[in-house]
């Protein structure tokens, strides 16, 4: 970098090939808020894994087009599929997946119920909005899938490492909160409340307790309540509480054989939502592997702003225009530079013991496992 | 290619892909519409603060509209944080005049659980703040603004969110529920709203900008702009760029040594590159005959700098609707 610029110096560097090295890690998960390269992330690591030789599958949400392709999974069908075509070495492999919420939902349903309670519960209208189009469905589906690769890859041996990309939710935290959310409000004490008002610490306000149910039924319609309820019955008998179940799929994120990627672009409003979602691992302790910064600008031309701008004042405007508006948008990239490393010095600043590698700008759209290759060079480069 | 001719719009809905930059362009547009003694607010929905964020003020809470500025062309910004909590105790209170029950019910969570259990509730909860703020102009209320910019879901949430309508249809057959969806829709079907998306130059946020677009098209909102946003810009001439892609741009810097020289061409050939691929996607959106304007990139853009280049972009851009 240059002399104008503070290098995040206090960090350590997250060391991508030692993470991918360590057989005792079994999970990596990439969470950061929308837009960061979370997916791009997500599949270059798990092809450098491959072709360092790990079993590898990579679970993705909704990857752009080109790199589906590149994969070989623009089909969405909830099931693992070889990557061909990789540099693969000593026993190295490559699966990819594209998550389906609702396919997944209905598996874990069917799985465990008998054919009769499988089909009641598939086609409660309740279970219907709540496999397609609830908030939170997606993360907890995500969270499931993993499980049931983990169990699949314990029993058949073919993966020793799951990567998974994160759904593209606003927050990063979605993805740890929606499971606990969604349980608490099937599990909760309020649909007790709400299915038998009589009982209960609501009975003591008597009167407003009924108005309330009342409006209850009313702005969300009866119906809504009895599906909710017939549902939550049906469900919990078979799975014993869909908290319990939750809760256990989050834990098993715990350990240590799982480790999270925090991905960030250097933008303010991703380092703010990089900056919670650590904060909030830290605080739970859940394993932090680091932070990767994507699509960071830089230069190989070692000339500051200040130094850049002395030459472009002795150019002449009409005989070296060429050199005069290239050294100008090399000002612009420098200034863009300082821009992103003050912001990025100022968040590794607040989190000095979080490993932090930063990824360069590349010039071109990842579109085939070849980019996707040097995506993962550089993730793993020495900076 | 600017904006049609037509009437300025009272409701601007501002959508996009995560991570383009809505919020800053609803903000910028904000601070563009509100020219010499015009009133705007700018709203956002269940959002962690993403306008006191940007404006590095303190959080907007309760619901309340807040003012935020006022805009070097004279005008006034204000601000609201819409929270899905509040819009049901002041929807239960206008209707049921519930109380203190109301406010029990939130305490045992129900409140909660009514909006997540029936998400088209909370989108009603939501967007009719909005619907309220907007319609006191055509109702001629004093406290009414000459225009409310929307900070809305992004692009994969936009068409449920703003349909409400649609949305609480198996919810609620009758009642003030469905009244209230109804004219929520009704309003933002309306000659007096535009929804605009912003994008960046990139493959994915052009491809769901497309999808966005035919979505709102199909549903019968009205497109307003599509802001393509932190485009870079270049002085250079397209037979220049075609010679920086290729590292083949003749260039004598004088002192510059080999090593230097080869290292501003390497830099200069990513930056034409990436023009390239940013004027294939806009492009795409070309070959659609969308409503473009380009907001340029600028290098040192930070906090309320952005806001105002956006602004002034806007502002030129969409003249109609700042000076109507």
């Amino acid at each position: 970098m240059t002399d104008q610029t503070d290098s995040p110096a206090r960090s350590t560097r997250l060391d991508i090939d030692r993470l991918l090295a360590d057989t005792s890690i079994q999970v990596i998960l990439c969470c950061g808020s929308g837009g960061v390269g979370k997916t791009t992330t997500s599949a270059a690591l798990a092809l450098r894994a491959a072709e360092q030789g790990r079993k590898v599958v990579v679970l993705t949400i909704d990857p752009a087009r080109r790199l589906a392709q590149s994969l070989g999974v623009e089909h969405l069908d909830n099931t693992p599929q070889a990557v061909t075509r990789i540099e693969a070495a000593n026993g190295g492999s490559l699966d990819a997946m594209m998550l389906d919420m609702k396919r997944t939902f209905d598996d874990v349903v069917s799985s465990h119920a008998t054919p009769e309670n499988a089909q009641q519960i598939l086609q409660n209208q309740f279970y219907q909005a709540l496999s397609t189009s609830f908030s939170g469905t997606q993360e907890y589906m995500a969270m499931e899938r993993v499980g049931q690769l983990r169990k699949q890859a314990e029993e058949t041996g073919r993966w020793d490492l799951i990567i998974v990309d994160t759904p593209p939710s606003r927050s990063a935290l979605d993805f740890l909160d929606a499971p606990e959310h969604l349980s608490s409000l099937l599990d909760g004490k309020v649909l007790r409340l709400l299915l038998t008002p009589t009982r209960g610490p609501m009975r003591l306000m008597g009167f407003g307790v009924k108005m309330m149910t009342d409006v209850m039924n009313k702005v969300l319609g009866s119906q809504l309540l009895t599906d909710v309820q017939t549902f939550v019955t049906a469900f919990e008998a078979l799975f014993g509480g869909f908290r319990e179940r939750a809760n256990k799929t989050l834990q098993a994120f715990s350990s240590a054989q799982t480790q999270f990627v925090v991905v960030s672009a250097p933008e303010r409003d991703s380092l703010r939502e990089a900056n919670y979602f650590i904060d909030r691992l830290l605080d739970t302790k859940m394993p932090l592997a680091g932070t990767v910064i994507n699509r960071v600008h830089g230069s190989r031309l070692d000339l500051s702003i200040s130094r850049t701008q002395v030459l472009i004042d002795e150019l002449d405007p009409e005989t070296q225009r060429v050199e005069r508006l290239t050294l100008g948008r090399h000002l612009n990239r420098m200034t863009i530079i300082e821009r992103e490393q003050r912001m990025i010095a100022s968040f590794a600043d607040r989190l000095p013991q979080v490993p932090l590698q930063q990824v360069p700008a590349l010039a071109t759209d990842v579109t085939d496992l070849t980019s996707l290759r040097l995506v993962g060079t550089l993730l793993a480069a020495q900076q | 290619m600017t904006e049609a001719d037509g009437p300025a719009h009272l409701l601007h809905v501002v959508t996009g892909k995560g991570g383009t930059g809505k919020t800053t362009v609803a903000a910028g547009l904000a601070w563009a519409l509100a020219t010499e003694g015009r009133r705007v607010l700018l709203c956002e929905v269940e959002q962690r603060h993403g306008i006191s964020e940007l404006l590095q003020i303190e959080p907007l809470t309760k619901s309340q509209e807040r003012k935020l500025d006022r805009t070097a062309a004279g005008g006034h910004v204000f601000g609201l944080s819409i929270n899905a909590e509040d819009a049901l105790m002041e929807y239960l209170e206008t209707f049921y005049h519930l109380g203190l029950a109301g406010r029990a019910m939130d305490r045992f969570g129900f409140v909660d659980f009514a909006t997540s259990i029936a998400p088209g509730l909370k989108d009603i909860l939501l967007t009719g703040k909005v619907y309220e703020a907007a319609r006191r102009k055509l109702k001629g209320m004093r406290n009414a603004y000459d225009a409310v910019v929307l900070d809305a879901p992004p692009t994969g949430r936009i068409i449920p969110f703003l349909n409400v309508a649609d949305a609480v249809s198996d919810l609620a057959k009758v009642g003030p529920i469905r009244r209230q969806a109804d004219s929520i829709t009704a309003v933002f079907k309306s000659r007096h709203t535009v929804v605009h998306v912003v994008t960046l130059l990139e493959d994915m946020p052009v491809t769901e900008t497309l999808e966005a677009v035919a979505d709102l098209r199909k549903t019968g909102f009205a497109l307003g702009s599509v802001v393509c946003n932190r485009v870079t810009r270049t002085p250079f001439t397209d037979a220049e760029l075609e010679l920086a892609v290729k590292q083949e741009l003749p260039l004598n810097v004088p002192g510059f040594t080999d090593e230097q020289t080869a290292g501003v061409k390497y830099e200069l050939a990513g930056e034409a590159n990436q023009i390239k691929d940013e004027r294939l996607c806009r492009q795409q959106l070309v070959d659609h005959e969308l409503p473009l304007v380009d907001i340029p990139e600028i290098a040192a853009g930070i906090d309320h700098t952005t806001i105002n280049h956006v602004a002034r972009v806007l502002a030129k851009a969409l003249a109609q609707e700042v000076n109507p």
